[in-house]
């Protein structure tokens, strides 16, 4: 029904089971859709957020995506500016990540917000000391950019690519394409970096303060580096999931192993940064604030020293060493074990520098809080998945996104 | 006016405590809210999301029988002005849309509520949970709108607030002195709700810069110390006890170490 507008040379399912597919996570996308209206119509107390959660669940997911959507700055910089030419054959998928992750991330903000009507407010009334004016600006810059490096994607869509002005526009688009990614590769590293001064400038949260260098704490650069490095194993990631489900080779094995092994180096440099700024946040920066290490991990039913060891070294040390050496990477069960400790890293690392911020008491006399999400934040989180997983399966069929595709897969 | 108000001399508005006075009875709170229509829930046993501008907490020195004490301490927001007096208190620098600012002349850090969109920064910054977001809109018993104060501004759900040292109050001291043509104020002329309703006096306001005002002596006593100092928050709010268990809790220390 819908032959026409796939690409040439390339097999898709048939229509009726795709539309099977887009249905299911369209009625989950609509139960997600039904509890942002509910947020926006009856407000954040359909959160379990409070007044010691005022950062929680929609936080800790839009700074996760955020690290995750770093693959497609850091690929297009890789692939642009350092001139590694062998990834031209995932960039595609990694912008379209990219794309997902920022315009999630965009929402679950728009949802965030106690006033979404005067969420522009941050751009009009904007105060340069706060760490989230940068964030908005950067983010907004960055999703245009995003959307730039997508269109001429969609442009080459069969039916489109048939119109002179459009196929022009996206072979113009493509020629200009590494300004873009230029652009994108400063925007980013400001904007990753702002949200790890996000809880880095705390001052008054000794679990998420840290000390810097003029006005950057050292969670800025710690955030613009892990994104750089675990950015490009979601790109994996979601490849290998995308080949599981249509079982088909989408990109060669070369092009992922170059990947995975920039973002071993990656994972292992930011991973020792990682440790000297732990260990120095530990030994000097919260024992000033009268903190002992143990006192951030104790006295709670949740957050224990495992959660540090789950960071750094299970999900740090270790993929960094699988992903470093080349026996690791040939191995697809070691590598894929690497790549979803890496992404596990990110998430860990954003969920403590957001929730157990928030789960510390400060005041000697108060007491950890502990928080659990309520379905609407659970639905609200959950959305985006349900439309990236639409926006990628309709990109796949319809769009040439993998350009190894038709000769990984001749018999088509 | 404008020429007149920079004749003036800067003010550091700030509260003294006194935590051997204070019983715990509560008046400070309930003046507090119901000068500042503060509003409530119908069921205000969750305290996670109920609003209180001035929150008083229990202390204890986990001691047993007899040796047990206990302390009530009476929590306004500290009006912290930040590390090196620049205004750069913990909430201020980081909302993005500037709904909170520092006032250079008052030392009174304010809350524009039609001007915060609700990010909540400023209560992940806060280490004294002193700021509180309105998470529905306020709902007024019958009747109970004609006994709001026309001088504050009610606050809709999905904003943030706090105390805000009654600044109502001020401005309608400053208005009195203007009209009857005095560029200064006395202290008696600009007092906060919680400090009148206090019965045992535990509670002292004023300018601490002013010799004139008890507060300016009251700070220097021996006794006197501020929650968390170490972060260097600066806070406004002094607060005094003769129990060195009582000082103590005001901050946090490694274990073993000397004060």
């Amino acid at each position: 029904m819908d032959s026409a507008l796939i690409p040439r040379g390339v097999k898709r399912c048939p229509t009726w089971q795709f539309a099977l597919w887009i249905g299911a996570a369209g009625a989950v996308l609509l139960w997600g859709v039904f509890a942002m209206l509910l947020c926006w119509f009856k407000g954040l107390n359909q959160t379990n957020m409070n007044d010691a959660y005022g950062f929680a669940l929609w936080i800790w997911a839009d700074l996760a995506v955020i690290a995750l959507g770093g693959g497609a700055f850091f690929t297009g910089f890789l692939r642009y500016i350092v001139g590694k030419d062998e990834l031209k054959n995932i960039i595609n998928y990694a912008v379209l990540i990219g794309f997902i992750c920022y315009s999630s991330a965009l929402l679950i903000l728009a949802i965030d917000i106690g006033q979404p009507l005067r969420g522009w407010f941050i751009f009009w009334h904007a105060n340069v000391h706060s760490m989230l004016t940068e964030v908005a600006f950067c983010l907004t810059c960055y999703f245009g950019v995003l959307t730039i490096e997508y269109v001429p994607l969609i442009l080459e869509n069969r039916q489109i690519d048939k119109i002179p002005f459009f196929h022009r526009l996206g072979h113009n688009m493509h020629e200009i394409m590494a300004v873009f990614a230029a652009t994108g590769a400063f925007l980013s590293f400001f904007h990753q970096g702002s949200l790890g001064g996000v809880s880095g400038v705390l001052f008054g949260r000794p679990f998420g303060y840290r000390e810097g260098i003029f006005i950057w704490p050292w969670t800025f650069f710690l955030y613009t580096w892990s994104a750089a490095a675990c950015g490009p194993c979601f790109t994996i990631l979601i490849t290998k999931i995308t080949e599981k489900i249509t079982g088909k080779k989408l990109v060669k094995q070369n092009v992922i192993e170059l990947l995975a092994k920039i973002s071993g180096w990656m994972i292992g440099t930011y991973i020792i940064a990682k440790i000297i700024d732990t260990w120095y946040w530990a030994k000097v920066t919260a024992p000033a604030a009268g903190f002992n290490l143990m006192d951030f991990y104790s006295n709670n039913p949740f957050y224990g020293i495992w959660i540090l060891v789950l960071e750094i070294v299970i999900c740090g040390v270790v993929p960094a060493m699988i992903l470093i050496s080349e026996k690791g990477r040939k191995n697809p069960a070691a590598l894929m074990t690497a790549i979803i400790l890496a992404v596990l890293g990110a998430c860990v690392n954003r969920w403590v520098m957001v929730l157990q911020v928030m789960a510390v008491p400060v005041l000697t006399f108060e007491n950890w809080v502990m928080y659990y999400p309520s379905w609407q934040e659970v639905a609200t989180t959950i959305l985006p998945v349900a439309y990236g997983v639409i926006l990628i399966s309709l990109s796949y069929r319809y769009l040439p996104i993998f350009p190894q595709e038709q000769e990984l897969n001749p018999e088509a | 006016m404008k020429e007149e108000q920079s004749k003036e001399k800067v003010k550091k508005f700030g509260m003294v405590i006194d935590l051997d006075k204070c019983t715990g009875c509560g008046a400070c709170m309930v003046a507090c809210m119901a000068e500042n229509n503060v509003p409530f829930k119908e069921d205000e046993s969750k305290k996670l999301d109920s609003i209180t501008w001035l929150r008083i907490y229990k202390l204890t020195n986990g001691k047993p029988f007899p040796d047990a004490d206990i302390c009530y301490l009476p929590r306004p927001c500290q009006h912290c002005g930040g590390k090196g007096e620049h205004g750069h208190s913990p909430c201020v620098s980081v909302c993005p849309a500037t709904a909170t600012d520092y006032s250079k002349e008052t030392g009174i850090v304010s809350q524009i509520y039609t001007r915060c969109f609700g990010c909540r920064y400023c209560m992940a910054a806060c280490p004294y949970h002193a700021r509180y977001f309105n998470w529905w809109d306020p709902v007024w018993p019958d009747g109970m709108e004609k006994y709001l104060s026309p001088n504050v501004s009610v606050r809709m759900r999905g904003i943030v607030e706090k105390c805000s040292f009654c600044f109502h109050r001020y401005q309608l001291a400053k208005d009195k002195a203007y009209f009857e043509g005095r560029r200064e104020i006395e202290e008696n002329e600009y007092q906060t709700a919680c400090t009148q309703a206090c019965p045992a006096g535990a509670i002292a306001f004023g300018d601490l810069n002013n010799p004139k005002h008890a507060v300016y002596e009251l700070k220097k006593s021996s006794n006197a110390f501020r929650l968390l100092e170490r972060l260097q928050t600066n806070p406004k709010v002094y607060y005094i006890s003769g129990r060195e268990w009582v000082r103590r809790a005001g901050d946090n220390y490694l274990k073993d170490e000397k004060k």
